[in-house]
């Protein structure tokens, strides 16, 4: 089944404005899906359609099988929106967000109170559920639009840049957090300006332009295009005024190296240079996450020396 | 959750009413206590030290002759006021977004804010009462006259207040309506004096004013007097509920001032 159908979708602002052009999406039950896009290619726009924020100039959304427009009642009850700014109370406490929020999905406290709290620990709000919003750190704040998204049991949940302005660290809480709920059942579409983000998470992507689907495949398709990946390289003794003949590298500083190899070619060819030229490598990192490892290292060192 | 759509129904109205009904009593030195403050100057000012040198208004004394249009005027200006303020700090912090994204129909978003700008309403309206029997006694001659009028009328200016801030962009357009048009009316509309002491053109002028038959019909349940027919008042008043009622309806059907 298909968890969102989204067919011909048109939007056209009043100051003319065409911020999507005949959008057609299909989303697998059980996905956990990219939505990737410079600023303003029309991602906001299309979550803000399909959550009833923003209204459609043309096309049709179906969620699970229900139209949004015959049914607009049952196919928002299947959806959980994370927008990208804070929009909840702020001089209401963290728990009462949660329970009214769970109250207009239907659910009677009796049953939102206990699923707040269960929310609240998971997403370690817990010591704050008495705590006015406005009080809650930037972190608290994300996590606590995730926990109302959630708090009716969602099938399809969707996260508008979930992770902007998060530390690194609570990015890494917050992956993993998602990872589980979807690996139970739950449907993710997600936005953001992390490519590592979308990297990491999500099976299949589209890439969204000016208003228009440019690229619409499978997570593993799109990277096996990248016809290049760089690695950093640690060398044991620092390389001084040597070329390396026969290698397509940048020296960062005297002990550290940038190589770039094509997709496919084999890394034992890298190798085989430096050993010609007596280059001894310590250690080796893929380029992209080298800072967040080092980073997430250093707080989990001193967390557990703390 | 395996309930029937109206269970569903029920229950997300009842949530809104309890976060309104909530906000209002977190926040009551802004909301109960101002309009107790007032309306005591009032009953001393024009009831006490100005009222027993005006003598008898209707058969009755001047302080009692007012408290029915002075406890009108608090229930009327603090419906107004709470839904207004409500609904527009919903759309000026965002999270009138919770509310559209559920599936809460139209009618029930409505619904639900007019019942917490009500129960406000009544509650300072039962504050003024306590405090005007402080000053004088409290004949209630009509109780089903009493009671439906003050609530038809927090109603009715509890749906006022939803549709002004469903327009408004800023706090002061929440304002301008209750400052410039609001407090005329009802100061107007009878509530320190009867309608037969002005000449016959401002009496005819008056009747132009809906404030007017509220206030009266109000006093009729209370004292038995009223300068207007009883039944006018009500079909008005239901006439007014019933096409508010469907413009703010029309409002949240097309967005307005809600979605891009």
């Amino acid at each position: 089944m298909k968890a969102l159908s989204i067919n011909k979708l048109s939007k056209t602002y009043r100051n003319g404005l065409q911020a999507l052009k005949a959008v057609s999406l299909d989303i697998e039950q059980g996905d956990f899906f990219a939505l990737l896009g410079p600023n303003g290619a029309g991602k906001t726009t299309t979550i803000g359609i399909i959550t009833s924020l923003v209204t459609k100039t043309a096309g049709s959304i179906k969620v699970f099988d229900t139209d949004l427009d015959e049914d607009p009642e049952q196919a928002k009850s299947y959806i959980g929106l994370v927008p990208q700014e804070f929009n909840f109370n702020g001089f209401e406490q963290v728990k009462h967000i949660l329970v009214t929020q769970a109250g207009y999905y239907g659910m009677p406290a009796s049953e939102a109170e206990p699923r707040a709290d269960e929310l609240l620990k998971q997403l370690g709000l817990w010591e704050k559920r008495h705590t006015p919003s406005r009080s809650l750190s930037g972190g608290m704040k994300r996590r606590l639009m995730i926990a109302r998204a959630l708090v009716h049991n969602p099938k399809l949940l969707i996260l508008d840049e979930p992770t902007a302005g998060v530390d690194i660290e609570l990015r890494r809480s917050m992956w993993t957090f998602l990872r589980k709920i979807n690996a139970a059942g739950t449907t993710i579409i997600l936005t953001t300006h992390y490519l590592e983000e979308a990297e990491s998470l999500c099976r299949n992507i589209a890439i969204i332009d000016k208003g228009e689907i440019i690229e619409n495949t499978d997570m593993k398709s799109l990277l096996n295009r990248l016809d290049k990946e760089a690695f950093i390289l640690d060398l044991k003794y620092p390389l001084l005024n040597n070329t390396l003949e026969g290698l397509d590298y940048e020296r960062l500083d005297d002990t550290t190296i940038e190589v770039e190899i094509s997709r496919g070619e084999s890394l034992n060819s890298v190798f085989e240079v430096l050993s010609q030229h007596g280059v001894e490598v310590v250690s080796m990192k893929n380029k992209a996450n080298r800072l967040e490892e080092l980073f997430l290292n250093l707080v989990e060192t001193s967390e557990q020396n703390a | 959750m395996n309930q029937s759509r109206q269970q569903r129904h029920w229950v997300a109205l009842s949530t809104l009413v309890t976060r309104e009904v909530r906000r209002f009593f977190r926040i009551w030195p802004q909301t109960l206590l101002p309009p107790a403050i007032t309306m005591t100057l009032y009953f001393i000012i024009f009831g006490n030290l100005i009222g027993s040198r005006i003598g008898e208004m209707g058969g009755f004394t001047y302080m009692e002759y007012i408290v029915p249009g002075i406890i009108m005027m608090a229930v009327i200006n603090n419906a107004y006021a709470n839904v207004a303020s409500s609904f527009f700090s919903a759309k000026f912090q965002n999270h009138v977004e919770e509310l559209i994204v559920a599936p809460v129909p139209n009618y029930l978003i409505l619904a639900g804010y007019v019942a917490g700008g009500t129960a406000r309403g009544l509650c300072v309206g039962i504050i003024v009462t306590i405090v005007s029997l402080f000053f004088t006694r409290l004949p209630i001659e009509h109780i089903f006259i009493t009671i439906s009028m003050v609530v038809l009328s927090a109603v009715l200016f509890a749906i006022g207040g939803f549709i002004n801030a469903v327009y408004a962009r800023s706090f002061d357009e929440i304002s301008i309506i209750p400052t410039f048009i609001l407090t005329p009316l009802t100061y107007l509309g009878g509530v320190f004096y009867s309608i037969s002491l002005l000449p016959e053109f401002w009496q005819n002028v008056s009747l132009l004013n809906p404030i007017l038959y509220m206030v009266n019909a109000f006093r009729f349940g209370m004292l038995g007097v009223s300068d207007i027919p009883v039944v006018a008042a009500f079909s008005i008043i239901l006439l007014f509920i019933g096409g508010l009622t469907a413009f703010a309806l029309y409002l949240l059907h097309k967005g307005t001032g809600l979605r891009n």
